[in-house]
């Protein structure tokens, strides 16, 4: 805590008791470290998918298997355009640091592209399972999977809305402290659906293919 | 100061200031301990470059079937997920001790200590129910007691 | 117009006519009264003109105060239904012998004993307990209000929505007859095809959400918004309980909103999680739901652990014993209560490894729960102890609670448990802990920071009434079930045949009635408090001799709750400030920093009840655009940035002089 201003209660007492000089502290500083709190339980979600995963990952009910189904080469193009959405959000807070809205704006842009590559590939994937009879019907196997990826694949989703509002309101307000904040947190958020993906290529995608 | 701070809030949209972060506006008005971490150029290419290469890695060692065992591909899979997660930390979300007081640290720590713990007991308690619990074929049933 | 019926299916999905009971006496009865009841107090508010005050003062308030007391008055009121449910139960498991099969068949009886599990833990319960830590937590740091005032008001609302959903079912379809915890196959869409388990799933992911945001929120408070010298050891214990629960809450509720999705999956996708076929594997889910239970029982004692802190240090005027190890012991608690879940399901086949490792674990954790138990007995030793009701209310909870403990920890030796599980032994060992610990401790705090809230104490004597009748009327309900277990009779069960246990049943119903007493003595205590509210005035902020900073503000507290941030020097620290002849600062005022009020919250709790009765009814038209809606007003609400206003210094001089004078008896 930042220190404040004492101010003695009365002139012959040594302890203070009150502040006397506010600071209007409060408004928003609580906010990185909740947002941050809200991804730990985000990370518990995942936590649970990726045990029923675990758990269910190989009951392939007599259908198709991971090694049936996975497109390795799709998947890596697919990290790729997350990975490099992660470092195009890094050049945005590069800019945002340097109060350069329109640059900012740009590499937001280019992020929100990427993002839109990633879950246009996804879907793309997920068609294609579906028209195969691969569904998440079919086995406990895809249920999990389409589950665990698909729920990734939301958020990710969700962070494109929320990405393309804080375009509006930073063209709107510019870099405003208020829109810093919420970029910083959007900037959590992202980086972490790209731990999570990194969780999701390893087990489910590159584990699923070995038998 | 009440003046300046009530001149800061009226009509301008201002989350009110934190008394020193406004003057500045280069990413230095941060001086709360709420160290939030900013990232350099630097910083970020190199994590780039090293979660491409750890990407590429495993990617690598299925698809080129590297490791006649399969085991020892996932062992390797699973370490190289373990360093990028790490990498991604700290480059890219800044993780450190410092921030909000240690606080983020803590939180992380026990988010994943309780993230091991779901995975690994879900794991554990379902093996066994699963060895105890799910249906044999008939023929064996005739050796239970 | 059409008669088509493919549009008015779609229209109205599975809704039809038959979806209303018109042929359950009961609840036609029942619906005939609350209808009734409901034109009246509407009829009342209209004529007595106070919609407005009701919007603006509390309807759209973000004040932790405020939101804190509305979480009470919900649990209040979803305790007469739950209570009510009991009421049914114990009726009916009275008469249901041989010839008899009593009033209520088995698909409603299991409805009743699914509502009553459902509502008193996620709508009396959890309320109780959020709101105290809502109201309490923030005086007691010296702040202001919590780190996100909106998100507070959010998160009321969208437990008020999940509780609506619920009461929806008794007069449009029907609940879940599963269980309080819906477990599939019985909850799968095979099993249960009708609406009943889509409103316990949707109720829940409501609340739940909500619950979870609250969670946050009061972390960062605690963490972020202490008053400077307030350092974590210098914490009241009751905060200190309160960031534990919030953590157990961060970190159980999402386990719950992952498992129901998946369980909705099943339910509206045809998945395989939980199937019996299809490789499904409906263990996974008993495993996963009781991964969040466990963490769920400990979010509902720790905070009436915390107001018995409280309640035993001021009443017995002395500081509490062991401060240190009881934060060590809640500590412990919260991390070892994620070590325990498989003690609930024993007898589902893990195998003696892993049931030892829990039986283990299980018992160890009863550990910290007995150093606070000689914490507290420590505090009173050589204490000037005060029979005030809240401290009748933590000697009952004493008495209780530790031997609903003890039967727990008999359940935790997995070999008697294969005995014991699912029995009625089981059912009185949960009700023992629960009333004996969290109601106690929720009347018990009630009773306590009444006087805060208001202005005014609770009488005493219907006070005292309502404590006996529960005490009695307790152990009157539950010795019986205990003796029933212990015979074997199995819990959920609507009839029976062996005559030689009605006895037992009777007896049980009677406490019931007690219990009825106790909460009607509650309700006339309320009444007879406001109407006897001059005598009971407290004007000094300070009616009890309490120890901590909520006691330091006036009753009840300004808007602004200090005028001046307080700086801490010690524990207790109001007590501190009381030695050392610490004056209230009576110039110097400055303007002061607070959120507005806002509608954002209810409306779009509102909109939430709209999607969940669509997607029970599988109306997916009306899913589709209440859903839309919430985008897009929870989009349109980011894009106001004028969320805050100052209170000028004039009208705090003026509510700090006027508190001056109250308190000087003018």
């Amino acid at each position: 805590m930042s220190a404040p201003t004492l101010h003695a209660a009365a002139p012959a007492e040594e302890v203070a008791f009150y502040v006397t000089e506010e600071e209007h502290a409060h408004s928003g500083s609580s906010t990185m470290l909740g947002f941050w709190i809200y991804l730990m339980s985000d990370c518990l979600i995942f936590a649970v998918l990726f045990a029923t995963y675990g758990v269910l990952g190989r009951s392939y009910a007599a259908g198709p298997s991971g090694a049936d189904l996975f497109d390795l080469p799709l998947v890596a193009l697919n990290t790729a355009m997350l990975l490099f959405s992660s470092i195009t959000y890094g050049f945005a807070m590069l800019e945002m640091e340097r109060n350069k809205k329109g640059m900012t704006l740009f590499w937001l842009a280019v992020t929100g592209l990427f993002g839109a590559a990633f879950i246009y590939l996804e879907l793309y994937e997920f068609a294609h399972l579906i028209a195969e009879g691969a569904g998440p019907q079919r086995s406990a196997f895809l249920s999990s999977f389409f589950a665990l990826v698909g729920t990734h694949g939301l958020h990710v989703t969700c962070g494109l809305i929320w990405l393309v509002t804080l375009m509006v309101q930073v063209a709107q307000r510019g870099l405003i402290e208020d829109n810093k904040r919420r970029l910083m947190c959007l900037s959590l958020f992202w980086h972490f659906l790209d731990v999570i993906w990194i969780g999701v290529f390893s087990f489910v995608y590159l584990m699923g293919v070995l038998q | 100061m009440s003046s300046d701070t009530l001149a800061q809030h009226h009509g301008h949209g201002h989350a009110p200031g934190h008394g020193h972060g406004h003057g500045h506006g280069h990413g230095h008005g941060h001086g709360h301990g709420d160290g939030a971490s900013h990232g350099t150029f630097k910083g970020y290419l190199t994590g780039f470059i090293l979660s491409v290469i750890l990407t590429a890695i495993p990617f690598w060692l299925v698809m080129g079937d590297v490791f006649a065992n399969p085991q020892v591909t996932a062992l390797g899979i699973m370490a190289l997920a373990v360093v990028q997660v790490i990498v991604h930390m700290v480059y890219f979300l800044h993780m450190n001790t410092r921030s909000e007081g240690g606080w983020t640290m803590l939180a992380l720590i026990f988010t994943i200590v309780i993230v091991a713990i779901t995975l690994s007991g879900s794991l554990w308690v379902m093996y066994h129910l699963n060895a105890n619990m799910m249906p044999m074929p008939a023929h064996d049933m005739r050796g239970m007691p | 117009m059409s008669t088509n019926p493919d549009f008015w299916s779609f229209v109205f999905g599975r809704l039809s006519w038959e979806s209303f009971p018109f042929h359950e006496p009961i609840l036609v009865a029942t619906f005939i009264a609350v209808a009734l009841g409901g034109v009246a107090m509407l009829g009342a508010l209209t004529y007595f003109r106070v919609w407005g005050y009701l919007w603006r003062e509390w309807l759209t308030s973000v004040d932790h105060k405020r939101i804190g007391i509305m979480y009470i008055v919900l649990a209040l009121v979803m305790l007469l239904r739950g209570f009510a449910d009991a009421l049914m139960m114990r009726l009916q498991q009275a008469i249901a012998f041989g010839g008899s099969e009593g009033y209520l068949p088995p698909h409603h009886y299991d409805q009743i004993f699914t509502a009553h599990g459902v509502i008193m833990i996620f709508f009396v319960a959890m309320p109780l307990v959020t709101g105290l830590m809502n109201f309490v937590v923030p005086l007691q740091i010296g702040a202001r209000d919590v780190s996100f005032p909106f998100l507070n008001n959010f998160s009321f609302w969208m437990t008020v929505a999940g509780a609506v959903t619920v009461m929806i079912s008794l007069f449009v379809g029907e609940f879940a007859q599963t269980g309080w915890l819906a477990y599939p196959p019985l909850s799968g869409l095979e099993g249960s095809p009708g609406v009943g388990v889509d409103y316990y799933i949707w109720g829940l992911q409501v609340a739940g959400l909500g619950t979870l945001l609250s969670g946050v929120n009061l972390i960062a408070t605690i963490v972020k918004m202490r008053a400077p010298g307030m350092t974590m050891m210098k914490l009241p214990v009751f905060t200190w309980t309160a960031l534990c629960t919030n953590v157990l809450i961060v970190a159980s509720f999402p386990v719950l909103t992952a498992v129901l999705v998946l369980l909705s999956l099943d339910r509206y996708v045809g998945t395989n999680f939980f199937t019996s076929d299809l490789g499904g594997n409906p263990m996974m889910y008993v495993n996963l739901i009781w991964i969040w239970g466990h963490p769920e029982v400990y979010i509902l004692i720790l905070p009436a652990f915390g107001v018995f802190s409280e309640v035993v240090s001021t009443f017995c005027s002395k500081r509490l014993f062991g401060y240190t190890s009881m934060v060590y012991a809640t500590v412990v608690i919260t991390i070892l209560s994620y070590l325990v879940w498989l003690h609930h399901f024993f007898t589902m086949g893990s195998g003696a490894s892993v049931n030892s490792f829990f039986g283990i674990t299980t018992m160890i954790i009863s550990i910290p729960t007995g150093a606070k138990i000689f914490n507290w007995l420590f505090t009173m030793f050589r204490g000037r102890i005060r029979y005030e009701v809240p401290m009748m209310w933590t000697v009952g909870f004493m008495l209780t609670f530790v031997i609903g403990g003890m039967t727990g920890v008999m359940l935790a030796v997995p070999p008697a448990d294969f005995q014991l599980h699912n029995s009625l032994f089981l059912i009185a060992h949960f009700h023992n802990v629960i009333i004996g610990g969290v109601v106690f401790g929720m009347f018990a705090g009630i009773t306590y920071w009444f006087p805060k809230a208001f202005g005014f104490k609770l009488d005493p004597f219907w006070g005292k009434m309502s404590f006996w009748f529960w005490l009695i009327g307790f152990w009157v309900a539950f010795m019986p079930i205990y003796i029933l277990g212990l015979m074997g009779v199995t819990r959920r069960v609507n009839h029976f045949d062996d005559p030689s246990l009605q006895i037992w049943f009777v007896i049980a119903a009677f406490g019931a009635v007690l219990i009825a007493c106790g909460i009607a003595s509650f309700l006339i205590q309320l009444v007879v408090s406001f109407m006897k509210r001059e005598q009971l005035r407290d004007v000094t902020g300070d009616p009890w001799g309490g120890r901590t900073l909520e006691w330091s503000t006036s009753s009840p507290p300004p808007v602004y709750n200090f005028a001046f941030t307080p700086i801490i020097h010690d524990h207790d620290a109001w007590w501190d400030m009381k030695q050392r002849g610490y004056t209230r600062p009576l110039h110097g005022f400055r303007p002061i920093h607070m959120p507005k009020n806002t509608g954002t919250g209810i409306i779009l709790a509102g909109l939430s009840v709209v999607f969940a009765f669509g997607m029970i009814w599988y109306m997916w038209w009306l899913a589709a655009l209440s859903f839309v809606a919430m985008i897009v007003i929870s989009i349109g609400h980011t894009f106001n940035y004028h969320r805050d206003f100052f209170i000028p210094a004039e009208v705090v001089d003026r509510t700090e002089k006027s508190r001056t004078a109250l308190m000087a008896g003018e």
